[in-house]
């Protein structure tokens, strides 16, 4: 893995927001720039998604006022961040920047997006065969989650254990948008929005943004904060293989044994995983694929707490995009996160003694193609 | 006929035989001359091989459910409208999976695993929308 460092992390504080997607940025990037005790002028590598406004990085860079070296606009869906890194840090590595800026903003909340029920069409060659069916995004993780009840008998309650989770580390998480406790009966009453999954097994709809910045190690020796390493990174693309695929398999079963097997980290010397929560199945299946058990015991594995701070695993210790935030790509949050507990910076909902932090992102659906790219990071 | 409010596909040059075959309420399958894979949706190339060289099968139009979900709520053009509807993947007998709608049944009786077949709604002259009915 290449020797490059994380060095400073923001996410922008509110939920609804009158700002713009770009402010957002410039906002958050300022803050994280800050946070590594860098500034603009330092930054000579720049990483965001295309669509975020226009043709990606080009209306940012132009914004930002910034002289980058090193372009990228990988769009892979939520998960587009957290690869960011992984380019970011092969990029340093070859030599071709030093200061690497990644940034994100969103106002699907304000704008009235419907992230998940919205029609799922892109403007594609696939959408004549699959965006006559009344697609939406939580409709193609729930034929997925339909699929593994059947095949591994996974139930709702089981299922809703992630939901629970979530929110009970949103209640430790001031900027969270849902703080209230919840309990499996809740998730289990709330409206049935594409069957299996109710409205609390689906993520919020929130406004947000935040930055990363990863540097050279030569950089980082001189910083405010001790910087954290990356020790291990993966990414993949699973897909509907013409017809033959069998869903109940993502990409983190690619990107998995490869960023721990790069780490040279086992599953039990993780200290708390950041799991992309677009939806609870995606928590379930994730760990699946990722290996912390085996494939079909996931309903099992997120049940009797051990998901929870105290547990076995913790994960998602912000309230995940369950309880916390989810603009609509949630990739950057679980840097950010995972980020602030390798510090020891996470106050309440802090993890004991964290040295070793597994990020995974899903960007996609599930049901058709969707991207998963995983971070092994580590305290330095 | 009246007006369809749901999307309608872009056909193009591309994806005409798979078309014209709804038309004639026939599901055409692509088969590959080279290497034999068979394969859904239809593209220019054979996705096991990349072979150019590919045939349309007429499939049975029969299959099982190979997964569904119940949409309560959604934003989808002419679907918002007739909710609840079913989203489903069917396998054909022929071997692929098709991203579909059930349609004519209850949705408390559907089951994955359950046997279908294939349907056509003539939306306009010139398209016909497969889909999949207990059968």
């Amino acid at each position: 893995m290449p020797d490059a460092l994380i060095a400073g992390v923001h996410e922008f504080p509110e939920r609804k927001t009158a700002k713009s997607v770009l402010e957002i940025q410039a906002l958050s990037a300022r803050a994280a720039l800050a946070d590594a005790g860098l500034s603009p002028q330092d930054v000579d590598g720049y990483f965001t998604v295309a669509g975020n406004p226009g043709v990606g990085p080009l209306a940012t860079v132009d914004y930002l006022n910034l002289t980058p070296r090193y372009v990228d606009g990988t769009t892979i869906g939520g998960s587009s961040f957290v690869a960011h890194v992984n380019h970011a840090a092969a990029a340093i590595a070859e030599g071709r920047c030093r200061v690497a800026l990644i940034t994100y903003g969103s106002t699907s909340r304000s704008s009235g997006i419907a992230v998940g029920t919205r029609e799922r069409i892109a403007g594609e060659y696939v959408d004549q065969f699959e965006g006559l069916y009344g697609i939406s995004t939580v409709g193609l993780y729930a034929l997925v989650a339909g699929r593994h009840m059947h095949v591994y008998g996974t139930t709702s309650a089981q299922l809703a254990e992630v939901a629970v989770a979530c929110r009970r580390h949103a209640g430790l998480n001031p900027l969270a948008l849902y703080r209230e406790p919840i309990t499996v009966e809740d998730v289990l009453k709330s409206p049935m929005i594409s069957s299996p999954l109710h409205l609390l097994d689906c993520c919020v709809i929130t406004d947000g943004g935040g930055a990363v910045v990863v540097v050279h190690p030569d950089v980082a020796r001189d910083l405010r904060k001790p910087p954290v390493r990356i020790l291990g990174s993966a990414e993949a693309v699973a897909h509907a293989q013409a017809g033959h695929r069998d869903y109940l398999t993502t990409a983190a079963a690619q990107t998995g044994p490869r960023a721990l097997a790069e780490a040279s980290v086992s599953h039990d010397e993780i200290d708390m995983a950041m799991i992309y929560d677009s939806f609870t199945i995606t928590v379930l299946m994730t760990l699946e694929d990722l290996g912390f058990c085996k494939k079909g015991e996931g309903g099992a594995f997120v049940s009797g707490g051990r998901l929870g701070l105290g547990g076995e695993l913790p994960i998602n210790t912000d309230g995940g995009g369950l309880s916390s935030n989810h603009p609509g790509m949630r990739g950057i949050f679980l840097v950010v996160e995972a980020v602030k507990q390798l510090r020891g910076e996470c106050g309440e909902r802090q993890v004991k003694d964290c040295r070793t932090a597994l990020v995974h992102g899903t960007g996609g659906t599930l049901g058709t193609r969707h991207s998963g790219a995983t971070l092994v990071l580590g305290r330095a | 006929m009246a007006e369809y409010a749901k999307p309608l596909p872009e056909i193009t040059a591309e994806s005409r035989p798979f078309w014209e075959g709804c038309k004639r309420h026939q599901f055409l399958v692509q088969r590959c001359r080279a290497c034999g894979a068979r394969q859904h949706y239809p593209r220019g190339i054979c996705a096991a091989c990349w072979s150019d060289d590919l045939e349309w099968l007429p499939s049975a139009g029969r299959g099982t459910v190979y997964a569904f979900t119940v949409t309560y709520r959604t934003q989808a053009r002419g679907f918002r409208d007739e909710l609840p509807y079913v989203l489903a993947y069917v396998e054909l007998e022929e071997g692929v999976q098709v991203l579909t709608n059930l349609v004519g049944g209850e949705p408390a009786t559907l089951r994955i695993g359950m046997p279908v077949r294939v349907t056509f709604e003539d939306v306009s002259a010139d398209v016909s929308i497969p889909r999949f009915t207990p059968a």
